[in-house]
């Protein structure tokens, strides 16, 4: 019995109920100087001169840093996590509109964002690379002189490439589509940003930032900054949401650490929104050509896909370091298939850098997107329903673990029954009637089905690391003399609520109240080194190292018991969250008197040293597999293109659930998300590669008149390899959600002959999909 | 400029610019950090206050159109030492994640309980269209509204809510 | 967030002091009323006043009334005061449609009608609504006051008639018998500016239009008016074929701008499927303008706008029904005509 898990209201929202939170923007030191940042207009120019001079006259203005007094500090240019390098401030040219060319410091913030005018930057310009299509053909402009290989970065592939073209050959029914996955932001409400404070006597640098992952970010800053780890401390305070903008290290934090050591005074800066959108990292801009192949009488047979990846100016993708593409050869989604083969090239533009962030599971978003567009339009195609052809394709419990044509391991999982529940949920049969009878009345609604597969928590550290890092993270367990434990953990919350559900694993595995245990994190000065949260990965990395760490302090619980009961080790059982005598179960102590006991003058036995304190560090053995089934129900106005979205069902399978009512909240997010991409969020460049999308009046987020209630359903299939099972959430509805509206709003323009449009589905698009006319949409309308 | 303005029923007498934006002053002059601040384009809401009881976003109003007007925010929505039912409410339904836009959420779901003490989701959902959240997807936010509307009495008998089961587990 | 440029600031007692403080700072100084449309653009330094001339004081300002045959709409009402009276409502639904998709509550708050006419952006819902509605625009400078038609109102994107020196005070609409009003708009989210939007002012004798006023917003239309189609409406009945053509009129005259909210030919589509649809809700209204609900396609979705609106005496809080046109089950209410399939 699960006595400590279940929909435990949150211990972290006293603070922010009461207004109470500490965000980097409410962090002010005595002293403290304001940064801000000049950014480039253009998108490709270079740099002839930088005048710093009027800037540094302002009265207010303490200092302006440009890219050649970086330059002179050997801190220009910083090293991406995928082996590249990124301008910290350009200095021979501009390679993205917004990109830094300088910093001011200032004493208030007015002052700062004033002095940025005063600074006059000659730029010679140069021709853009905005489409990416073109990006590899000849005479193409070069984003990256300072590279040999032109504006290719990689070229990357997984599968069997001869196995899958037999197949293919040989298939009755091939299907393929051009489809992109657009560019996109998470766009986290609080933006990001850092105070730096350098102390010059100690030679410490504490630098609260914006960072979901903190001990990578510290151990990053050492080798940048030449300041030894040990005097660095990264403090993630309170986060707005990071959604894997908050992973990458930016500019602005350099800067910021820079102008603290040069001035000796704190230092903080933080982004605008514009800023934020226009220069971190974005999201997605896969151009996808995939291809299915069946039996006539809808049995999948394999997959290929040729992928074109706009990485934007500097190859600065966080995901583990093996994985050009990150995980997207996991496109065979939740079918059998028997063959499958996938090439991806990435290339760059003059755009911001980034592409793997906005919960995308390293990919997994675009991957499912397109395997589940696909099936879709497999159904169209044989004329088969599209649940019918996803209920006959997928996985069967029996066939687990399954390892996939392109060589991941699927360990768990009951594809059917999730599928079934959500067409029971949704009521299918009777929707489809519905369908029907509207249709013969001219009026236009889709039902949309997404089945995926994720692949999180990651991972192994034979074969994932970041920047050489393994992704392995650790949790530090005290039990304080009086018996309550502190949890000291490695990743970085952003809302996902660690303070309460870390705090359930433990209270459980200890027979305590999770009150009674105090979870710290963010800083890493207290807490154990780890690489933070993104990918879904704090369940089942760090959950799964808190648990071990609270076994281990069991178990030397159990040794001390033992010597308390005066029986041997072997003769307690851990029951009801005590240690008690088997056969005589009264007998028995729970951790409080154990851990005052371990405190005590008692005579310890071996191995307990005078505490009951562990740590661990969990590496995990396989990624965990949570899946869904999601119907998204749409009603379009073909008079218009509006799209509205009636109804979402979403069945997840996470393992087991430790706070379900934090489990729901995460799901209820990825709907959110999966509406606002499908229908609205895009970022788009126009030919002199102006971004389109630079202010959330043209980077539209869903509101709540844009999202229904949703209706959730559960399926719990635990984890095979987590220590309580638990396979982790955070990013299945993102995954997830977006194929469901899309399918749904293809589904409804069928009759027009529609069997394929792009996001986002915008009323101009969704017209012009009908008129048979669609237009790029990363690209400016005319 | 010499401004005075009433926040939470104090009274502060500040020397500001007139370009300060209202939510500048409160954060920075008068340390009130409640209230947040998410975009430059006045479509977020995360700056969400009351002028004189009526919310507005206070990154689109200057300090000194505070001047001789009360102020309400976040830290003034608890009345001596008791949380407002609209606070315990966003705790009680789980209607936060990362707390940055709940102020303002909160701020502008006690404007709507004030005027509409019962109100239909839909009319909860209207009323808080021109804020965005990122975590929670609306839901949990508009149940807590919803929630308070059921409680304001000072009745928590019932925790969240208690209508049907809002998840659905697979027949075993 | 940005923030704005220096400026100065001076607050008004009274409109003369407000004229006489923009006279004395000319050209460079600008009224600064909920601010919801000069902020913003502050913010940006695309506009940098240096000096702003504070209204907010100018109680007197916000009001709406019915005079006579006129409704007066005082320039510091805010958009909730408007979304929220009942008496706008009672004489043009238009008013109320148009309300309910602008912005959002909060904006709605603070900003103000005079305001949002002033800014003069293209794709200011009012603007058409007002157009469409033939109203007048009162203007105040220092040599008194003028009356300038809502159509001669703007004279192109962010500009209007208004002098340095003068302020916008009054919106008079004219109450005529027999109105059905309506406005339709589509936009890419709640809140967003319009894609595209129609209002339409119908008065009826019997089943023939005997006048009528059509306001097109975002969509290129000249003084946000679609005059062809009026002049074609005029005099004729109103059934569906004849409102058909109207859109198909209105469509042929007026000229979008391409932009992220859609290229020229859906634009130009939207201009003629909007017309019509609105003009059919506005007949609609026309027709059965004192009991609505006998209409058996109508429901009833009762709605209050959150909040009173504090201000002066002279509002009543609001607890009006308002009345959707269309099957209940319809999610795009405003009675579209099935749509076949290409």
């Amino acid at each position: 019995m699960n006595h400590a898990y279940g929909p435990l209201p949150r211990k972290e929202d006293a603070r922010f109920i009461r207004g109470q939170g500490t965000f980097v923007d409410d962090i002010v030191l005595p002293g403290m100087l304001y940064g801000a940042i000049l950014r480039s207009p253009l998108a490709h120019a270079r740099i002839v001169s930088v005048d710093a001079n009027a800037a540094r006259a302002h009265p207010s203005v303490v200092a302006v840093l440009t890219g050649d007094d970086l330059a002179e500090r050997g801190l220009a240019w910083m090293p991406t996590l995928l082996g590249d390098v990124q301008a910290v401030l350009a200095t021979d040219k501009v390679r993205f509109q917004g990109q830094e060319i300088a910093f001011v410091v200032a004493t208030d913030r007015y002052a700062a964002r004033d002095a940025l005018e005063l600074i006059v930057v000659d730029y010679e310009q140069l021709p853009p690379l905005v489409d990416a299509l073109t990006a590899l053909d000849s005479g193409a402009p070069v984003v990256r002189d300072d590279l040999p290989g032109g504006n290719r970065i990689f070229d990357w592939t997984a599968g069997d490439k001869a196995a899958t073209d037999a197949v293919f050959a040989a298939a009755d029914v091939v299907v393929g589509c051009d489809m992109l996955y657009p560019r996109s932001h998470p766009a986290p409400l609080e933006t990001c940003g850092a105070v730096a404070d350098y102390d010059v006597v100690s030679g410490k640098l504490t630098l609260w930032s914006t960072s979901q992952a903190p001990h990578a970010h510290r151990t990053l800053y050492a080798s940048l900054t030449g300041l030894p780890e040990h005097k660095i401390r990264i403090v993630s305070p309170d986060l707005g949401g990071g959604f894997g903008a908050k992973v990458p290290i930016y500019p602005g934090y350099l800067c910021a650490i820079t102008a603290s050591m040069l001035t000796g005074r704190p230092v903080k800066w933080v982004e605008d929104r514009s800023e934020s959108l226009m220069s971190t990292t974005f999201a997605r801009d896969y151009h996808m050509h995939g291809e299915i192949a069946a039996t006539a009488d809808g049995e999948i047979l394999g997959l290929r896909a040729r992928v074109l990846a706009d990485h934007g100016a500097f190859n600065a993708a966080a995901q583990p370091s093996k994985f050009p593409a990150g995980f997207f050869h996991i496109f065979t989604g939740s079918y059998q298939t028997r063959a499958a083969y996938c090439e991806v090239t990435g290339v760059y533009t003059n755009k911001a850098p980034g592409g793997v962030a906005y919960s995308c599971s390293f990919r997994i978003t675009e991957a499912v997107y397109l395997v589940e567009r696909l099936t879709d339009m497999l159904a169209r195609e044989l004329g088969l329903d599209p649940a019918e052809l996803r209920m006959r394709n997928l996985l069967r419990p029996e066939q687990f673990p399954y390892t996939c044509p392109t060589g991941w391991e699927y360990d768990s999982g009951d594809y059917p029954r999730a599928l079934q529940l959500a067409l029971d949920m949704a009521g299918y049969a009777e929707l489809r009637r519905e369908q029907a009878e509207r249709r013969a009345r001219g009026e236009y609604m889709g039902i949309g089905l997404s089945f995926f597969t994720e692949g999180v928590g990651a991972g192994p550290r034979g074969h994932m690391d970041i920047m050489g890092l393994a992704m392995a993270d650790g949790a530090d367990l005290r039990i304080h003399p009086t018996g309550n434990a502190v949890l000291a953990v490695s990743v970085q919350t952003q809302g996902q609520g660690h303070e309460t559900t870390f705090a359930q694993l433990v209270a459980q595995e200890l027979g305590l109240s999770p009150d009674d245990v105090d979870v710290v994190h963010g800083d890493t000065d207290r807490t154990p080194f780890g690489l933070g949260t993104y990918g879904s990965r704090s369940t089942p990395v760090s959950g799964a190292a808190a648990v071990v760490a609270a076994r281990k302090v069991r178990e030397r619980a159990r040794l001390v018991a033992a010597v308390m009961l005066e029986v041997d080790a072997d003769d307690l059982e851990w029951l009801d969250g005590m240690w008690r005598v088997k056969g005589d179960p009264d007998q028995a102590l729970g951790i409080v008197e154990i851990a005052r006991a371990a405190h005590s003058a008692l005579e310890l036995p071996p191995g307990i040293e005078g505490h009951l304190d562990a740590s661990a560090v969990y590496n995990p053995p396989n990624l965990t597999f949570p899946f869904g089934a999601y119907i998204c129900v749409t009603d379009v106005d073909p008079g218009t293109g509006e799209v509205k979205v009636r109804r979402f069902i979403a069945v997840d399978d996470c393992g087991v659930r430790i706070n379900p009512m934090i489990v729901e909240g995460q799901v209820h997010r990825g709907i959110a998300d999966g509406i606002g991409i499908a229908l609205m969020q895009a970022i788009s460049f126009d030919e002199n590669g102006n971004c389109l999308g630079g202010s959330f009046m043209d980077y539209l987020l869903p509101t709540s008149l844009e999202c229904p209630s949703p209706e959730l359903g559960m399926t719990v299939t635990p984890s095979p390899h987590h220590p309580v099972g638990a396979k982790g959430i955070g990013e299945s509805a993102t995954v997830g959600a977006p194929p469901a509206v899309v399918n749904s709003v293809v589904d409804a323009l069928a009759p027009f002959g529609v069997t394929h449009a792009d996001m986002p589905l915008t009323p101009a698009n969704v017209w012009l999909a009908i008129q048979g006319r669609p237009i790029r949409t990363d690209l400016a309308a005319s | 400029m010499k401004i005075t303005v009433t926040v939470n029923a104090a009274d502060y007498t500040r020397v500001v610019e007139p370009r300060l934006l209202l939510i500048h002053f409160l954060r920075d002059d008068l340390r009130l950090t409640g209230s947040h601040w998410g975009c430059d384009t006045s479509n977020c809401g995360a700056c969400v206050v009351w002028l004189n009881e009526t919310p507005i976003k206070s990154c689109t109003v200057l300090a000194v159109m505070a001047d001789g007007q009360r102020i309400t925010t976040v830290e003034g929505l608890a009345a001596a030492h008791r949380l407002d039912p609209v606070q315990e409410a966003f705790a009680a339904c789980h209607g936060l994640q990362c707390g940055f836009c709940t102020p303002g959420m909160m701020m502008t779901a006690r404007w709507l309980l004030d005027s509409n003490p019962d109100p239909t989701e839909e009319e909860v959902r209207e009323a808080i269209s021109g804020q965005v959240c990122r975590c929670t997807g609306y839901e949990n936010i508009v149940r807590s509204v919803l929630w308070a509307a059921k409680h304001e009495g000072g009745d928590h008998s019932t925790g969240g809510d208690t209508d049907e089961p809002r998840l659905r587990a697979a027949p075993p | 967030m940005q923030v704005p440029a220096h400026v100065e600031y001076e607050k008004a007692t009274s409109v003369e002091h407000a004229l006489a403080l923009l006279s004395r700072y000319a050209p460079g100084a600008r009224v600064l009323a909920g601010g919801h449309s000069l902020i913003p653009m502050m913010k940006l330094r695309l506009a940098q006043p240096e000096v702003l001339v504070d209204i907010n004081g100018l109680y007197g300002l916000r009001y709406i009334e019915r005079a006579g045959d006129e409704l007066r709409i005082g320039a510091l009402a805010r958009h909730a005061d408007l979304l929220s009276a009942p008496l706008a409502g009672e004489h043009f639904a238009i008013l109320h449609d148009a309300e309910r998709v602008i912005a959002d509550p909060i904006v709605r708050n603070w900003g103000t009608i005079g305001g949002s006419l002033c800014q003069a952006d293209p794709s200011e819902d009012l603007s058409a609504a007002f157009a469409a509605l033939k109203g007048s625009m009162i203007v105040h400078g220092p040599d008194g006051s003028r009356e300038v038609p809502a159509r001669a109102f703007h004279t192109g994107p962010y500009e209007t008639v208004v002098g340095p020196a003068e302020m916008l005070t009054e919106i008079k609409l004219p109450i005529k018998p027999g109105c059905g009003s309506a406005y339709l708009k589509v936009s890419r989210r709640a809140g967003d500016w319009p894609v595209g939007a129609a209002g339409a002012a119908v008065w009826l004798s019997g089943n023939v239009i005997t006048d009528v006023g059509i306001g097109l917003t975002a969509l290129g239309a000249a003084h946000f008016v679609a005059a062809e189609a009026e002049e074609y409406l005029r005099g004729r009945p109103a059934d569906d074929e004849v409102l058909a053509r109207a859109g198909e009129i209105a469509a042929q005259h007026c000229r979008p701008g391409a932009d992220q909210r859609g290229p020229v030919e859906y634009k130009r589509h939207l201009a003629g499927e909007l017309t019509t649809r609105v003009l059919h809700v506005a007949v609609s209204r026309a027709r059965w303008q004192k009991a609505p609900s006998s209409r058996a396609r109508e429901t009833a979705h009762p709605r209050r706008a959150p909040g009173a609106p504090t201000a002066p005496a002279g509002f009543a809080p609001d607890g009006k029904n308002r009345h959707h046109i269309g099957r209940e089950s319809d999610p795009f209410p405003g009675g579209h005509p099935p749509y076949p399939p290409r």
